[in-house]
């Protein structure tokens, strides 16, 4: 990239933010009730809700990671931004309406409501963070990647930029601005990403629109120049003299060095220079794949692939209603009916957004094969406009693109932090400090602070890949509470508790695994990796057979709680009191 | 004989503790729990739930079926339209109009069942 792309991409990042900023600011007059900081007073008109709701849904995983995947591993990774969008659907079919009835702000709100526990609240609010940290990590890992990939900046610098403005602004404003700012975000980065997507085509055309599943594996198309980010053994399948300098197969070299077929250990820091034409080596985590290993499914070289993909089907599809910032949005619909009104609006808004990145997928292995060698695939959005398109126009479509991936960051970490702050504040720190204004604000605080230091510490797994693990606990936790918490009247607190301990603890343990030991081959591998296929079901299974054998403990008012999830509010009913467990002390 | 009809309907349209409130005897119904409620309850978190499921079965079945049949018939994954390989177009591009369409079905179809259940315990 020129002199003039970074500074470009600065400016249209720097106006993203400062856009988000004073939107925020301005909303942040109307917010001055209790009810209006947290959930806006459920005063959101449908159109509205539904661009915030789209907003803080498509995070850093839809707007870099699928693309990312896509060109790493091929039609397989499709399964991603297909399970996010079928996930909204089951979130409406089946949870939207009667989790508005409910009138429960939170997940913990709803599960104490419901079984009148709190226990299981205690149960819920942990799962909450749990699951709102684990998502929170690689947004901002995408934000360093980003900063990273247009300026050359330390990755520290995107992921400390991010936690900034988003404690910024959950602290200083509340719900009511956060839902214009989302609102907002979810235009810029729809534009962000399907703008550039006409250039990229025409500019591919007239390359002669080379095909993506030509037979054989990935070329640089000129002269390259790949630095190794992390040490990595690099495959090469035929022999290729390049320019090297840093340390490769423990010998330091600079100078022309002849590659053999086989596998090279190469030091971070080596500078290797590609001559054009030649193949791009294998690297762990990026396999060199043939055309039609790449382009049709299942022979990406995954093992136990058949497995992955249903297992990355359960995690999606049903991780969705039971992640913490999709659901508080739903109470602010006026009522039920408007609640799956929204989500409707919400599944066409998702859909239009997700044609897109798998494009980026496809020109990247043609275009931008570098990143598959230094792992860095999650840049190709923000370097493939450059790198085709090129010249000034190439330089404002990438500025565009990294302003878009800043509004990825920003609104689903807002939300994000916004429910695990609420969560903390009402019952971590609620019962310490009185001030419930100042207990969100110190919440917000921790919320924030705790993911950066992760995703500064942690070892990345690609965006998309962590995103998924976040599914699978939700999948295993929250999905069945809330579907027998909504269908079944005779799930019981102690059933309830079981299955979430079970299911949540058993996923998270295995997830962590995967983090902190880095993912590994066989059964075992990918039974650890995508745990959901076999931790969802087995949290259903103790939900209902611990809540049968323990069926004394039903609660009392569970035919009224009923009555308030599915009749619809036109009706005059009793309908008891909104499941707000303690009573809701909000800031 | 018109003069006289008005008064016999009242007797026989119900008891009197009927008439203390100018509530319907359906939601009443369900107010006071009784098994009558119950049932209308009952009917209408099937019917909703029934709908619920059968969406998923629609959405579901023929997704999960897709990894299976590119396993077994490993041909049918390597079809292409154009220049495009069928599992581009159907997880790129079809599925999403699809999925737009049953989720717009569902509404419709879950607000009738709402209504449905709002006449029924309407009805005095």
């Amino acid at each position: 990239m020129s002199s003039s792309g970074p500074a470009l991409a600065v400016g249209a990042i720097v106006a993203s933010v400062l856009a988000a900023v004073l939107i925020g600011a301005f909303g942040n007059r109307v917010s001055r009730t209790p009810s209006d900081f947290y959930v806006a007073s459920r005063s959101v008109s449908p159109g509205l809700n539904a661009s915030a709701i789209g907003g803080e849904y498509l995070s850093a995983a839809s707007f870099l990671g699928v693309a990312g995947l896509v060109l790493a591993f091929g039609v397989d990774m499709l399964w991603y931004p297909v399970g996010y969008t079928v996930g909204y659907l089951l979130l409406l079919v089946l949870v939207a309406a009667p989790l508005r009835r409910s009138g429960a702000f939170t997940l913990p709100d709803f599960a104490q409501g419901r079984l009148g526990s709190t226990r299981v609240r205690a149960a819920a609010t942990t799962l909450v963070v749990v699951i709102g940290w684990l998502y929170l990590v690689p947004q901002m890992q995408g934000a360093g990647v980003t900063l990273r990939a247009v300026v050359g900046a330390p990755t520290w610098v995107g992921v400390l930029t991010v936690g900034l403005v988003v404690l910024l602004a959950v602290a200083g404003g509340g719900m009511r601005s956060i839902t214009l700012v989302q609102a907002f975000q979810y235009w810029l980065k729809l534009v962000a990403i399907t703008v550039p997507v006409f250039f990229l085509v025409v500019a591919w055309r007239a390359d002669g629109s080379p095909d993506p599943l030509s037979p054989s594996p990935p070329e640089f198309g000129e002269r390259t120049t790949v630095t190794v980010q992390d040490t990595a053994v690099l495959t090469v399948d035929a022999p290729v003299t390049v320019r090297a300098s840093g340390t490769v197969d423990d010998t330091a070299v600079s100078g022309p060095l002849r590659l053999d077929v086989g596998g090279h250990d190469v030091e971070a820091g080596t500078e290797l220079v590609f001559p054009p034409g030649s193949a791009v080596p294998g690297v762990a985590g990026a396999p060199s794949l043939t055309g039609s290993e790449w382009g049709y499914p299942l022979s990406n070289g995954q093992s136990e692939p058949l497995y992955r993909v249903y297992s990355l089907m359960v995690a999606l599809f049903f991780g969705t209603m039971g992640l913490p910032h999709v659901l508080v949005r739903f109470y602010t619909n006026p009522d039920g009916r408007a609640a799956r009104r929204t989500a409707l609006t919400v599944l066409g808004l998702v859909g239009i957004f997700y044609l897109a990145p798998p494009i980026y997928g496809a020109l990247g292995r043609l275009y931008t094969p570098e990143l598959l060698l230094t792992g860095r695939t999650d840049a190709v959005v923000l370097t493939l406009p450059g790198v085709l398109v090129g010249g000034l126009g190439g330089q404002l479509l990438g500025a565009v693109v990294a302003a878009g991936a800043f509004a990825a960051f920003l609104s689903t970490s807002s939300g994000l932090v916004l429910s695990v702050a609420g969560v903390l504040s009402q019952d971590v720190l609620g019962r310490r400090e009185r001030s419930p204004r100042r207990a969100f604000r110190m919440a917000t605080t921790v919320a924030v602070i705790v993911p950066v230091v992760l995703a500064l510490a942690g070892q990345s797994l690609g965006v998309a890949n962590m995103v998924g693990l976040a599914f699978a606990v939700a999948a295993s936790s929250f999905c069945p509470l809330l579907l027998l918490g909504i269908w079944w009247p005779r799930l019981t607190a102690t059933g309830a508790l079981a299955g979430l301990a079970l299911g949540g603890g058993l996923a998270a343990t295995s997830v962590l695994v995967t983090i902190l030991l880095g993912p590994t081959d066989g059964w075992g591998g990918a039974l650890l990796a995508q745990p959901a296929a076999w931790s969802m079901p087995l949290a259903f299974l103790v939900m209902v057979v611990v809540s049968l054998l323990t069926s004394r403990e039903i609660p009392t008012g569970v035919r009224r709680i009923m009555v308030r999830l599915h009749t619809p509010e036109s009706l005059d009913l009793d309908r008891g009191a909104n499941l707000t467990g303690r009573g809701g002390r909000w800031p | 004989m018109s003069d006289e009809t008005p008064p016999r309907r009242v007797v026989v349209t119900g008891p009197p503790r009927l008439a203390t409130r100018a509530s319907a005897s359906g939601r009443r119904d369900i107010d006071e729990q009784t098994a009558l409620g119950e049932t209308y309850m009952r009917s209408l978190m099937r019917t909703q739930l029934r709908l619920g499921l059968a969406v998923l079965a629609l959405v579901i079945i023929p997704l999960a079926t897709l990894p299976a049949l590119w396993a077994l018939a490993p041909g049918v994954g390597r079809l292409t339209i154009g220049p495009v390989p069928l599992p581009w177009l159907v997880l790129g591009v079809l599925v999403y109009p699809v999925l737009v369409l049953v989720g717009w079905r569902y509404v419709r179809q879950a607000e009738r069942n709402e209504a449905e259940f709002e006449r029924i315990v309407s009805r005095q």
